[in-house]
């Protein structure tokens, strides 16, 4: 193996790193503009939609964070919510501690922008040949962002220019969770971790009622895990 | 028009909160030094319940006391899964979800 640190030709990892990305562009510009119709209709204008796409940078926390602006939360509710929504980006930055060691000067961008759809791209570790593994992996991730952006943008400003009623375009964002939420549904192999999540906040939900049910739900739901760790982790391949 | 501090500092905390749990266990776990299990179990199994939650989240404020009776919310997110299930593709059933919700509270 011979890695002398510098890509061979610098042209070759920006189009392997586009051509690498292409699959989340159509997602994130999709995406991005559904969020900036919503922040729009809540009253948030471009710099608004701007400043959270750069510097939040996750997909469904910008969603939920439309619901916290909008409905005035806490401060607390909204440090809460966020660590929950996002904790399993723990997870992806624990997996990737390894990978990204010896990024150099790209690591702290690296880290910053390890999103949902960032993961699922570089999490197996491939690098084109001959180039600069830690290069190619920042511009995948820069790429990332910059459609995540333009739709952010893009969506704020057509909020206000479309000329038809884009009432019910909020149901982008539960269709997100649907979506994801049935594609988890098929590829585990034990379903009770969303169970719990379903009735857990659902009992919550009726109990605490619409405004104030996410924090002891997320409680009630850490602490059934914790109880059903046993149970969960202690069957193989589960059932 | 005035500035929003409120909403400036809501937004503040969510990306500091965020950088803070994507930089996190790059700070703890440090070379030669294991993730606790308990920490990889919860990394397994928490993914799943919050997206439970979202749902559930999302759909908090529909009415089902009254017409017409979450019926819309109902019938697409029902398609949204049967998208999903059919396709494997999430851009498709959120963008098919989103148009039949948009269509069935004009018409019901």
């Amino acid at each position: 193996m011979n890695t002398d640190g510098k890509a061979p030709a610098g042209g070759g990892v920006v189009k392997s790193a586009f051509v690498t990305s292409i699959p989340v562009m159509a997602g994130y510009v999709v995406l991005g503009i559904g969020f900036g119709i919503l922040l729009r209709d809540a009253g948030y204008g471009v710099l608004w939609s701007l400043a959270m796409g750069v510097f939040i940078y996750a997909g469904s926390m910008q969603y939920v964070g439309v619901g916290l602006l909008a409905g005035g939360a806490s401060i607390l509710t909204a440090a809460l919510t966020t660590f929950m929504v996002n904790a399993r980006h723990l997870f992806y930055s624990i997996s990737m501690i390894g990978r990204y060691r010896d990024a150099g000067k790209y690591k702290p961008y690296l880290i910053f922008g390890l999103t949902d759809e960032t993961y699922s791209l570089l999490c197996d570790g491939e690098a084109p040949a001959g180039a600069d593994p830690h290069l190619y992996r920042f511009l995948v991730s820069i790429f990332n962002q910059c459609y995540w952006v333009t739709g952010c943008v893009l969506g704020n400003l057509l909020g206000a220019a479309l000329p038809f009623s884009t009432e019910g375009i909020e149901f982008s964002m539960t269709a997100l969770f649907i979506a994801s939420f049935t594609q988890q549904w098929l590829t585990s192999r034990d379903h009770i971790p969303a169970v719990v999540g379903l009735l857990g906040s659902l009992a919550c939900l009726l109990i605490f009622g619409a405004d104030s049910f996410l924090i002891p739900a997320m409680l009630v739901i850490t602490l059934a895990l914790t109880l059903l760790r046993p149970r969960l982790t202690g069957k193989g391949a589960g059932g | 028009m005035s500035f929003d501090t409120h909403a400036a500092a809501l937004v503040a905390v969510m990306a500091i909160v965020t950088m803070l749990l994507r930089f996190l266990p790059f700070l703890i776990f440090r070379k030669g030094r294991r993730t606790p299990a308990y920490i990889s179990y919860l990394g397994d199994v928490l993914p799943q319940a919050i997206i439970g939650m979202l749902v559930i989240y999302c759909l908090k404020d529909t009415v089902l006391t009254a017409a017409p009776f979450g019926l819309p919310e109902l019938l697409s997110a029902a398609a949204v899964v049967a998208i999903q299930v059919w396709r494997r593709s999430s851009l498709l059933s959120i963008l098919s979800g989103t148009a039949i919700y948009m269509l069935l509270i004009r018409l019901i």
